[in-house]
């Protein structure tokens, strides 16, 4: 079968990506500080690849993604530690209530375009925040105490989900009607493409993900605040999504790995942090406004020679 | 029975009667024209049938169904499919896949068989591409089936919007200025392209057109509008010589004064 080459180098690439970090955090090679970061890494991989699918593939220009973040974690928090369930379940659960959130604020939302979108997502993200503030089941603004269940096995399994299903889904007639409502949505109606259900669709999805990465990020610390859902982290989210190419999935999965990276680094120079990851940023922007990745993903790269060599 | 029947027609934005009475008739099979100056309400009445504009008032029937209120994806579903005056298409897809997201709504695979990849979405997806590749061929775009819409010459991109359209499988095909922009001998090849597609895909084409040669070259039938309002109907011959139609164009004869 010659359209699964890439999907078994891609289960190549996991399998030994999996094996490598967990063989050195086996063997005690990686410390703590350095798993722990492993983990946000792949945490804000999830995140960025699920607003890919929002911003990048449908078009729809949202920024609120960390109010589904913070609904998955704080509804995962609340299955474990309220309700003893176990580990998984409770992540699937946060990602089944992001998800439902994003179909009620989707459904009215979706209509809007552009800087209306983005204002609306924007605020939906601060009601989430603020209304996480003032429940006191979840603690409020002191936070919440959550055990630390994150492991680097089931964070990697669900990256790779992730990854999979958005990249599958994509790669289909129902991702080709997503680009094309980003492309054109008028042409895309005409061509018998029921665009607000692809939104819609995209958004709900998108949403998912990030209920899932919220799962993995609340049970990674022993304690969860609304504090750390502001928008600022949306911000982070997008950053990671334009930087790495808007279009480009790979784009955002490298983005968001260096942009981590950058930003843990800086940690040690917390006065001069955020100067120099603004200017990262801008530096970026001047010089590849498209993005690192542009709309190509790394799997391009390796296709130009049998294109030209071809027909 | 007639393919598409529009009863009395029309659309007001505020104070504003963009077209009004608006009566036409397609049969199956038929060549028609919709033609007027700038402004006429052209364009509009195309988003009255496509489902883009809501008419405001009469009917639209469709194969003896009322397409009124359908959203734009409805009525294509339902065998309605358009171009665009200016060229809307999807610049960053192939053209290949520009014209695989207009067979869109024909495929049943459902998302759950695309994430897992079932054999259902590998059936539908080397189905779409033959598909799509039998289009490409007929306009003469196999050879640039990789290559980005946005980066085709002008003519090309019209022919593939035409191609797009097709591939949605629709039987009645609306073209808003298809050869808008195009030199003679590239107009030319259009005509005889339509009247190919026409025939091999038997189906109705309703064209707007500026181009006269085009419209009297090749439509059986030619309706005329001018402010909103339908002033004539007929074949070419009687078109060419009907005096509102004359007049709308070129303007009404003064009286000479010595007379």
């Amino acid at each position: 079968m010659k359209k699964s080459k890439p999907f078994w180098a891609f289960v190549i690439l996991a399998a030994i990506v999996y094996g490598v970090v967990q063989f050195f955090i086996g063997s005690g090679l990686l410390n703590q500080y350095y798993s722990n970061l492993i983990i946000t890494i792949s945490i804000n991989i999830i995140l960025a690849v699920s607003l890919h699918l929002v911003i990048g593939i449908t078009g729809q220009f949202s920024i609120g993604h960390a109010g589904f973040l913070a609904v998955g974690a704080y509804i995962s928090a609340i299955a474990t530690m309220k309700f003893d369930l176990p580990f998984i379940l409770a992540i699937v659960i946060g990602g089944i209530v992001a998800a439902l959130t994003g179909l009620i604020v989707g459904i009215p939302t979706l209509r809007l375009r552009g800087d209306y979108l983005a204002i609306a997502t924007l605020g939906f993200a601060e009601i989430i925040r603020i209304v996480l503030f003032n429940i006191d089941y979840v603690g409020g603004a002191a936070g919440m105490q959550v055990s630390h269940l994150t492991t680097w096995t089931i964070t990697f399994v669900c990256l790779f989900i992730t990854v999979l299903v958005i990249a599958n889904f994509t790669n289909s007639r129902h991702g080709r009607a997503c680009i094309a409502v980003r492309e054109n949505e008028i042409a895309a109606d005409a061509m018998g493409i029921n665009t607000t259900y692809y939104k819609v669709l995209a958004f709900a999805i998108g949403s998912f993900f990030a209920g899932i990465a919220g799962g993995l990020f609340s049970h990674n610390f022993y304690i969860l605040q609304p504090g750390n859902f502001g928008f600022l982290k949306s911000f982070d989210i997008l950053i990671f999504v334009v930087l790495g190419g808007l279009g480009s999935l790979t784009g955002s999965v490298i983005s968001a790995i260096l942009l981590t990276l950058v930003s843990t680094f800086l940690a040690q120079y917390p006065e001069t942090r955020m100067i120099i990851y603004s200017l990262v940023l801008v530096i970026v922007m001047l010089y590849r406004p498209q993005g690192l990745m542009g709309t190509r993903e790394i799997t391009d790269l390796f296709k130009w020679k049998p294109a030209k060599g071809g027909n | 029975m007639a393919l598409l029947e529009v009863k009395n027609a029309g659309i007001q934005f505020g104070g504003l009667k963009a077209v009004s009475g608006f009566n036409m008739e397609l049969h199956q099979g038929e060549l028609v024209g919709l033609i007027g100056p700038n402004g006429a309400g052209k364009t509009t009445s195309f988003n009255l049938l496509t489902g883009v504009y809501v008419p405001t008032e009469g009917e639209i029937l469709f194969n003896g169904k009322r397409l009124n209120g359908l959203p734009p994806y409805k009525v294509t579903q339902s065998g309605i499919s358009r171009t665009f005056q200016n060229i809307r298409l999807f610049s960053e897809l192939s053209v290949i896949d520009n014209v695989k997201v207009a067979y869109h709504s024909l495929a049943k695979n459902s998302i759950l068989s695309s994430i897992f990849r079932l054999p259902s979405h590998f059936s539908e997806e080397k189905n779409m591409e033959n598909k799509a590749l039998e289009f490409l061929k007929i306009f003469n775009l196999d050879s640039l089936k990789d290559e980005k819409a946005k980066n085709l010459p002008y003519g090309q991109q019209r022919r593939l919007e035409i191609a797009r359209a097709l591939a949605a499988g629709p039987k009645l095909l609306l073209l808003d200025e298809p050869a808008a922009g195009m030199n003679p001998q590239e107009t030319h090849e259009l005509m005889e392209l339509i009247a190919f597609i026409r025939k091999q895909f038997g189906l109705t084409i309703l064209l707007i057109e500026h181009d006269m040669q085009l419209v009297m070259g090749i439509c059986e039938r030619i309706y005329v509008l001018d402010h909103g309002q339908l002033i004539a109907e007929g074949t070419p011959d009687v078109i060419r010589s009907h005096p509102k139609v004359i007049e709308a164009y070129l303007g009404e004869e003064v009286p000479s004064e010595h007379a």
